[in-house]
């Protein structure tokens, strides 16, 4: 199993959440998160004080799939929150060794 | 306040007729503006209770409550970081309870009774307010020559009494300890403001043709609202405040930005509308010259935020949410001693005026010497107050007709602009309450220092004054 985090625009979050459901994604979280990367910060003003704002906010998608559903879901997002300008956002993906459902304490693959 | 009202016209009547008609005959600038009114007569007659007037000042009274709370405590805590929040809140809220219990008991004698320095004690634990059993009925007493009850005044006065050291916790924002501050309030009430609010408004040495004022401020100034009393001893204390307990932690090192604008910019449209029972209400009567005061907050807050946004869109690209609303307030403050006295032009003129000199002293005075006001009080309450007190001096004109009391001024003119002496005055006053702030302020921090220190402690004051003065949280993730 694999869990995909993808640091991606606010617009497109529901560009990628609706791609990602037909290709059968059933479940994801989402949060509100502040980083930089390429795409520089911006200026903010107030009463004659400035502040650089580093932090840029995004939105942070998780999804847990199984490895072969790995590619496809990659393809999905980078497609879906692509606008080709900087700050666009990455993925980035890890190993994850399990997953239990709560209600049925099932656990594994069956379990996403 | 023209407490003066309705005095002349009702309770020595006789003698304003005889002087209106001694006076009457073709003269110069000096002639009274009209002839006796149709309020002068029938003459001798004292006044009686004007449901009208009663519902307008009981509302304003209700409208300058909600100036501390909600309006200011929004203003001020939308401004603060997200720690603090609930501090700014509280004090706000807090200083409600403990001024109006202050005021209950002895403040508004102090303030409203007679004398030269202080007023006596007729008024004390609300005795001479109250209602009494009187000659074999109950007896709702009036305040001297006006047509709303002592009890009306008594209220719509306590809510100056309250939201004036509630300003000014705006510069010490973010680092007081809660417990000196409840101190200093109830000191700096009862030194500081009571015994100006008595010279300017309860025939002190400082207010407009009252007896005292002859000899020490060339007969006295014009306050219609608060400039000296609310807003220069609210800014000029704030400043002290600033500079007496020091800049924040990691001030100008740290980024500390306004932590919610939605709240400031709520705070600062309720407060716009509170500001029409400040100053309408100041009328003490819903009257002609309550429309002329509330025209004059109207346009002079307008003009203000208008300037202050488009001189942040020409000097820095973008007009911004907390530039229009500190235009806002500024405007407001600046009319506040004029806004009886002044006609539309002249209000919005004011307005454009404190925008400019305001913006400047927040955003270059105030970085240049380094003082941390965290809120701006000084820049623009007591630079605005200052400004409104002076331009009073030049803008007022008798044709609002507030000045009723004594008959000897009835007419007179005032502003430069109408050739009137009235700046002088206003300059006496405006220095006056100055050194009043600044010295009271100066030696009760000063004190209070010495007893109980001023400042939370360093890790209190990282940890954020929600959690260490007062235990909780203003933002709960549930």
């Amino acid at each position: 199993m694999k869990k995909v985090e993808a640091i991606i625009r606010h617009f497109k979050l529901e560009d990628v959440k609706n791609a990602l459901t037909e290709r059968g994604v059933v479940g994801m979280t989402v949060t509100e998160v502040r980083g930089f990367g390429r795409q520089k910060g911006h200026t903010e003003m107030y009463r004659g004080t400035e502040y650089e704002v580093d932090f840029v906010p995004k939105i942070k998608v998780e999804v847990v799939v199984p490895a072969e559903k790995l590619q496809i879901v990659l393809d999905t997002i980078t497609r879906a929150a692509q606008t080709g300008q900087v700050g666009d956002g990455k993925i980035f993906v890890s190993d994850l060794c399990e997953v239990v459902r709560i209600r049925t304490g099932e656990s594994g693959v069956v379990a996403i | 306040m023209p407490r003066w009202g309705r005095r002349a016209a009702r309770c020595s009547a006789a003698l304003t007729l005889a002087i209106l008609v001694f006076l009457g005959t073709p003269a110069g600038a000096d002639e009274p503006a009209a002839g006796p009114s149709p309020s002068t007569a029938p003459a001798a007659e004292a006044p009686k209770l004007d449901s009208g007037d009663n519902a307008w000042v009981l509302t304003s009274s209700a409208l300058v409550l909600m100036m501390t709370g909600p309006a200011l405590a929004l203003f001020y805590c939308g401004l603060v970081r997200k720690k603090n929040v609930l501090s700014v809140m509280m004090q706000c809220t807090f200083l409600m309870c403990l001024l109006t219990v202050i005021w209950g008991l002895y403040g508004y004698t102090i303030a409203f009774g007679e004398g030269k320095w202080l007023g006596d004690c007729r008024y004390l634990f609300m005795k001479g307010a109250q209602a009494a059993w009187k000659d074999g009925k109950p007896d709702i007493p009036l305040y001297p020559g006006l047509t709303i009850p002592v009890m009306t005044h008594m209220l719509f006065q306590g809510m100056f009494f309250i939201i004036t050291p509630a300003l000014i916790c705006g510069a010490f924002a973010e680092r007081m300890k809660f417990s000196t501050m409840v101190v200093f309030m109830i000191l700096w009430g009862t030194l500081v403001y009571l015994p100006l609010a008595h010279a300017v408004w309860g025939g002190g040495v400082l207010q407009y043709g009252s007896e005292h004022a002859k000899g020490i401020s060339a007969g006295g100034a014009l306050d219609f609202a608060g400039g000296t009393v609310v807003h220069i001893s609210s800014g000029v204390s704030a400043l002290v405040c600033a500079l007496l307990l020091g800049k924040r932690l990691n001030y100008g090192k740290a980024p500390m930005p306004p932590h919610n604008m939605t709240y400031t910019a709520i705070g600062a449209a309720m407060l716009w509308v509170g500001w029409f029972g400040f100053n309408a209400g100041s009328a003490l009567g819903s009257n002609g010259l309550a429309a002329s005061a509330f025209t004059a907050t109207h346009f002079a807050a307008a003009a203000a935020g208008l300037t202050w946004a488009c001189l942040e869109w020409l000097l820095r690209g973008k007009p911004s949410v907390l530039g229009t609303c500190s235009g806002i307030v500024a405007g407001l403050v600046c009319i506040t001693p004029a806004s009886g006295y002044v006609t539309p032009m002249p209000a919005l003129l004011m307005g454009v005026a404190v925008a400019v000199v305001s913006y400047f002293f927040c955003t270059v005075v105030k970085s240049r010497f380094g003082y941390d006001d965290s809120l701006d009080v000084f820049g623009v309450h007591g630079i605005g107050g200052t400004l409104g007190a002076i331009l009073t001096g030049v803008f007022a004109t008798r044709a609002t007709g507030a000045i009723t009391d004594p008959a000897s001024l009835v007419g007179k003119p005032l502003g430069l602009l109408e050739g009137g002496p009235l700046l002088t005055a206003q300059l006496i006053a405006v220095g006056i309450t100055w050194v009043l702030a600044l010295v009271g302020t100066f030696v009760l921090l000063k004190v209070l220092d010495a007893v109980m220190g001023l400042r939370v402690s360093r890790e209190a004051e990282i940890e954020g004054l929600d959690l260490s003065q007062h235990g909780e949280e203003g933002y709960i993730f549930i």
